[in-house]
């Protein structure tokens, strides 16, 4: 029979996580506990230069004098920052490794995921670089790739091949002193990318890196480097999915985008770690800082699918350095059950005639609180800034939270910021509307949200779309009501 | 095809539907009529299957299947459709792709594949020129600034998409100037055949005139209390609703 409130509420009940397994695969896991004795370790472990290791350790000194952040609109128990082991590798990582060497175990993790290496060598014109915990354990195209003058490799190595880039460029964006999070993330980053596209070049294919986590109790710590040199472009896709767990998992990552004068990146995300269950027991703390650099004439473009995590913290941001610059932030917030997202953006207008764009779309079911917490800034020798900004919420039921909290801070006259803002409500009547068409009621809510959420998925490379629009799908079965 | 046997319907718990007998035949077009809270778009509702309204005694018949426990998405597979008085808006999803989305779910019901993009494509042409609908107008967001009239408009296309067995017009001709009411009423017309059926729900009979009706029954208090041809609407057109209000009032 069709749909009341009530039934549509029970009917809908949360899908189970859809890859919520884990893989049992012989991990080479520290011991809990953050000291310089770990950070020294985890520099050894990767075999890095004394430079590096020099530069973890003044991360961790000023880390260890830093407090959380507190201001952000998320509740949540606090993580012991001495329980969680710092670095873990699957055991039969070895980048030398061909495909046919790789643990059966790995390969069928990814078969469940739907991106085996196997079909990603296949996959035209996308080169995988596939981490696993914390150790990349395969990367293809590479060969294409360096035809082109274009490094992409795991930051690891990067910092043993190409000292020089990582060095002038590492933590110029988002420095060491930077937040509690970005903090800690210097001092024990495990693995991550590591992206120059050389002067003139437009990268052929888009890239792309999964992450995962998959050791119970790891903390998984991203770094992120990114530097497109004068006018070449690149687009970078990021997809995240990590298995269930029952005790929450941090997750604080940090990309650093480097756009040098007329260059353009394209940076887009898909994040699927696990949301705990419908109870709001587990799930992955996301605490993460993006943040790009624009040169002059250069652009840099984020955009976000977010559907995973517990709890979300997440700004990525651009610096709008050089005349006319442009920044671009396109999300997707998606909350259920109990699930909590404090995500947005801050644009930072500092050359002439920069311009930036905002269209944040927050989606909230359940029992979730959703807040966009936005900055525009404008300096005061920023003539002819322009910012256009747009927060849609949308809600389902009766029981969830949005939030929009814009701040503007304008200190030249010329600027011109407009701001619009909008709250619906998923109804009986549109539901209803739907299955008179012959639209069942599940297929009806992926339909409006869908078309909610439009203009944002329209910016995603058609490789990512599809998979953004399932990942919807999924995560906002069991909401309605 | 439609059987309707002592209809009880009601609504937090107030009975809005009394006991309403109606059958309507393959090649038939039914008006209903009657004032305002006389419980027709009630009546349309509950033929649709929104189970707002709860169904407290009788039966509604679809070619012999009884309809108690078919969902509406259902009802709307085996050939049900309900052309809304307001229709609703869904930002971001174009009348193309709800149109495709509908078509689709109604095959995948069948146990068919979607329909190839080439057929959609042709059908859509067939149906808009048919309605006169400018092209343009499909790639729109469903409803959302549409005006009165191209939203009614808009709800005939879908039934010119779906083609239904039965199609309730519930106050289609409220919100239309003269020329897009013409088009409307041609558009069904048009539409019309010996196997579908037509069920107009509509306070006046300015619709009667383009569409013009079989039987006429007019609603009053959840029951329906007179039963005619096309001159009883031409006698409450001239004698207004008052005299069958005396006339059952007991």
């Amino acid at each position: 029979m069709a749909y009341t409130e009530e039934e549509l509420k029970k009917e809908l009940e949360t899908k189970e996580y859809e890859y919520g397994f884990y893989t049992d695969i012989e991990s080479d896991t520290f011991p809990i506990g953050l000291n310089e004795e770990i950070v020294i370790a985890i520099s050894k472990k990767k075999e890095e230069p004394e430079w590096m290791t020099l530069w973890r350790l003044e991360a961790f000194k000023i880390w260890k004098e830093m407090e959380e952040p507190k201001w952000a609109n998320v509740h949540y128990e606090k993580p012991d920052f001495q329980k969680i082991s710092y670095y873990s590798a699957p055991k039969s990582a070895d980048p030398n490794k061909t495909l046919d060497d790789v643990d059966p175990d790995l390969l069928e993790m990814y078969r469940k995921l739907g991106i085996s290496v196997d079909e990603q060598k296949k996959l035209q014109n996308v080169a995988v670089d596939i981490v696993v915990d914390s150790v990349s354990v395969a990367t293809t195209f590479k060969k294409t790739l360096a035809e082109k003058g274009i490094i992409f490799m795991p930051i690891s190595e990067a910092i043993k091949e190409h000292p020089e880039l990582v060095k002038k460029y590492m933590g110029t964006v988002v420095p060491k002193t930077d937040n509690f999070y970005a903090a800690l993330n210097s001092a024990v980053f495990t693995d991550g990318s590591f992206c120059y596209i050389p002067k003139g070049v437009r990268c052929p294919m888009e890239l792309s890196t999964y992450f995962r986590i998959n050791q119970a109790g790891t903390g998984q710590f991203e770094r992120t480097l990114l530097i497109a040199d004068e006018d070449s472009y690149v687009s970078y896709l990021e997809g995240c999915t990590a298995p269930s767990r029952d005790e929450n998992q941090l997750h604080a990552a940090v990309v650093e985008l480097i756009a040098l004068d007329g260059a353009e990146i394209k940076y887009s995300t898909v994040q699927n770690w696990f949301p705990g269950n419908k109870e709001g027991k587990g799930g992955v703390y996301n605490f993460v800082t993006k943040r790009g650099l624009c040169e002059k004439n250069a652009k840099i473009s984020w955009t976000q699918v977010e559907t995973g995590s517990a709890v979300t913290w997440k700004y990525p941001s651009c610096i709008l350095k050089g005349d006319n610059s442009i920044g671009e932030f396109y999300s997707i917030a998606v909350t259920n059950n109990y699930q909590q997202a404090d995500t947005g953006t801050k644009m930072i207008h500092l050359g002439k005639n920069t311009r930036s764009t905002i269209i944040s779309k927050g989606i909230s079911a359940g029992k979730s609180q959703n807040s966009y917490r936005g900055l525009v800034q404008v300096s005061s020798r920023a003539d002819g800034a322009r910012n256009f900004s747009q927060c849609d919420s949308l809600l389902m039921g009766n029981e969830c939270g949005a939030h929009t909290f814009p701040y503007i801070e304008a200190k030249n006259k010329t600027a011109m910021i407009e701001h619009e803002a909008t709250t619906s409500k998923i109804g009986e009547d549109q539901i209803f509307y739907c299955n008179q068409r012959g639209i069942p009621t599940e297929k009806a809510i992926a339909l409006i949200v869908n078309g909610f959420s439009k203009e944002v998925l329209n910016k995603l490379p058609m490789e990512f779309a599809v998979e953004a629009q399932k990942l919807l799908e999924i995560s906002l079965e069991g909401s309605v009501g | 095809m439609l059987k309707i046997k002592d209809l009880h319907a009601s609504v937090d718990d107030k009975e809005i539907l009394r006991g309403i007998n109606l059958e309507v035949k393959a090649g038939e077009v039914h008006a209903i009529m009657g004032p305002n809270g006389s419980g027709k778009s009630t009546l349309a509702s509950v033929i649709a299957g929104n189970e707002r309204f709860e169904v407290t005694q009788g039966s509604i018949e679809l070619s012999g299947e009884d309809l108690e426990e078919v969902s509406p998405e259902e009802r709307a597979h085996k050939g049900v459709f309900l052309s809304f008085q307001y229709p609703v808006e869904i930002p971001g999803v174009s009348v193309t792709n709800f149109m495709k989305t509908a078509i689709n779910e109604s095959r995948k019901a069948k146990g068919l594949e979607d329909m190839p993009a080439k057929d959609m494509l042709k059908l859509i042409r067939e149906k808009s020129e048919l309605l006169e609908i400018d092209r343009k107008f499909l790639s729109r967001s469903l409803n959302e600034g549409f005006s009165g009239g191209e939203k009614k408009r808009n709800e005939i296309f879908q039934m010119a998409m779906l083609e239904p067995k039965i199609a309730i017009l519930d106050e289609t001709d409220s919100g239309l100037d003269i020329d897009a009411l013409r088009i409307v009423a041609s558009g069904v017309n048009k539409l019309k055949s010996k196997d579908n059926a037509v069920i107009l729900i509509t306070h006046y009979q300015r619709l009667l005139e383009y569409i013009v009706p079989d039987f006429v029954h007019v609603l009053h208090n959840g029951k329906i209390v007179k039963s005619g041809g096309k001159e009883l609407a031409l006698e409450l057109e001239e004698k207004g609703y008052d005299w069958l209000k005396q006339e059952t009032a007991v």
